[in-house]
């Protein structure tokens, strides 16, 4: 306990590289023209006119009121964004190929033994198959819920289409797959062979129901995370807006808040990737 | 069919009063426009981890985990070479002490056989120079016997002439002879 404990300050001052580091220079800067922008730009800010849901608007990119299926718009923005953390970490952190790795490396390289593992622990050897299908979502999620979280960016997993098309891909990609691999004997997996016999039809009828609302529970818990946590943030940034440079209470409600989120950012990507694999297991073995 | 599309128009209105009620995510007229974006980033993130990053990192991994046990291999093949180098110095120091026991005990052993013989030859040389003394001791009390009886003859002699008697020489050493074998005796 003592020796972690005086460990961890000479770990910060090797990493801080002294008492201010570039990072922490620009962002203190970001965060001082952004304060006194907020004073500038005060005029559309009128009274307790807080519109937390605003920031979930699907706004095309270059203006315009067309939303053609093929528009750019704030979601592709970040979508693309999203696509570039994932290629910087996961294709430019490895490229060095280090047996030491460097720290993006590790951080990529914990990425993968963790959604590997989780695939193999839940889904069985089999489902090791479909480990790069479980990855693409998981780190997909993690890094749009993590870019989220940057200050006037936009969450594209805050978004039901998003989730929604995700949570059906998986459903009938599951299905599907089911179907394949067992033909008709997938659907063992609406009888319970455990059960005394006259409780099964009406099990069977529970285990239907239940299969097929999983795709909806699996698209909104993310989706009801992601935006519920913003539009609490915005409430209290509202709130801070009115209050001014006296407004404490939103700020450090904001800071507990965005802690919170930064953790649910993770949380959701794991628990969405992990009920993919609990699915892909009741698609691989069927019966219970 | 119509029935549908009434109904779909309904949902789309609902939609919209939603979403200006406050939930953007149910103004449906957005989803083509995003299902698109998504499809095509999740595609791009699924090529880009199966060609790129995911067959890398599983490499780097292998390659790790092969040289940990490569070098694991190799700490155990030392740590065996040191036990048998160890063996080896018990077992050459064990040598040594058996050797030095044996010279040890040879050299005793030499030296045992000398002394005896050197006692031995001292022994027979004390015994010589003993026999030797003997023999000195009788001749000096043979020669001793010799002189007393010369002595005690010329005393003798002395005396009878001193008494005015005329000594013969044969009488007194034949008197003188008797008296010592007397005395001998």
């Amino acid at each position: 306990m003592a020796e972690a404990a005086s460990g961890k300050p000479k770990a910060e001052a090797k990493t801080g590289g002294g008492r201010f580091s570039p990072a922490s220079l620009v962002l203190i800067a970001i965060i001082l023209v952004m304060f006194f922008a907020s004073y500038f730009t005060k005029a559309d800010v009128s009274g307790l006119q807080i519109h937390p849901m605003k920031q979930f608007v699907v706004k095309p990119l270059f203006g315009g009121k067309e939303l053609a299926f093929y528009t750019p718009t704030v979601v592709t923005l970040w979508m693309g964004v999203a696509i570039l953390a994932v290629v910087g970490l996961l294709v430019l952190g490895t490229r060095g190929r280090a047996i030491v790795p460097s720290r993006v490396q590790s951080v990529a390289e914990l990425l993968y033994g963790f959604v590997y593992k989780m695939v193999e622990d839940v889904s069985g050897k089999d489902g090791v198959k479909y480990f790069p299908h479980v990855m693409t979502l998981f780190v997909f999620i993690l890094a749009a819920n993590f870019l989220g979280l940057i200050p006037y960016s936009y969450t594209t997993t805050s978004q039901l289409a998003v989730t929604a098309t995700m949570a059906l891909l998986v459903f009938f990609g599951v299905t599907l797959l089911g179907l394949y691999k067992h033909g008709l004997g997938f659907l063992k997996i609406f009888w319970v062979s455990g059960a005394p016999l006259l409780l099964r039809p009406i099990l069977a009828i529970i285990e239907v129901i239940s299969y097929f609302v999983r795709p909806v529970s699996h698209s909104i818990r993310l989706m009801g995370n992601m935006m519920a946590g913003h539009a609490v943030i915005k409430v209290f940034a509202g709130f801070a807006g009115v209050m001014g440079l006296g407004a404490v209470a939103p700020i450090l409600a904001i800071t507990a808040v965005f802690a919170l989120e930064t953790l649910v950012a993770f949380i959701q990507a794991y628990v969405f990737a992990i009920l993919t694999c609990v699915y892909l297991r009741d698609a691989l073995h069927p019966g219970h | 069919m119509a029935e549908n599309t009434k109904a779909g128009e309904e949902a789309v209105k609902a939609a919209e009063a939603a979403a200006e009620a406050g939930m953007p995510q149910l103004d449906f007229s957005t989803y083509p426009n995003q299902i698109f974006w998504l499809l095509i980033t999740l595609v791009v993130i699924y090529f880009v981890l199966s060609r790129l990053a995911l067959p890398r990192i599983a490499s780097v991994l292998a390659e790790r985990q092969d040289t940990i046990t490569n070098d694991l291999a190799a700490a155990e093949e030392l740590k065996q070479k040191a036990v048998e180098a160890e063996e080896a110095y018990q077992k050459a120091l064990a040598d040594a002490r058996a050797e030095a026991n044996r010279i040890v005990a040879e050299a005793k052993a030499e030296i045992q056989a000398d002394l005896d013989a050197a006692t031995a030859k001292a022994e027979a040389e004390i015994a010589a120079k003993a026999a030797e003394s003997e023999k000195a001791i009788a001749e000096i009390r043979a020669n001793a016997l010799e002189a007393v009886k010369q002595v005690a003859r010329d005393t003798a002699k002395e005396i009878v002439a001193a008494l005015g008697g005329k000594a013969d020489a044969r009488t007194v050493s034949a008197a003188v002879n008797a008296r010592l074998k007397e005395l001998g005796s």
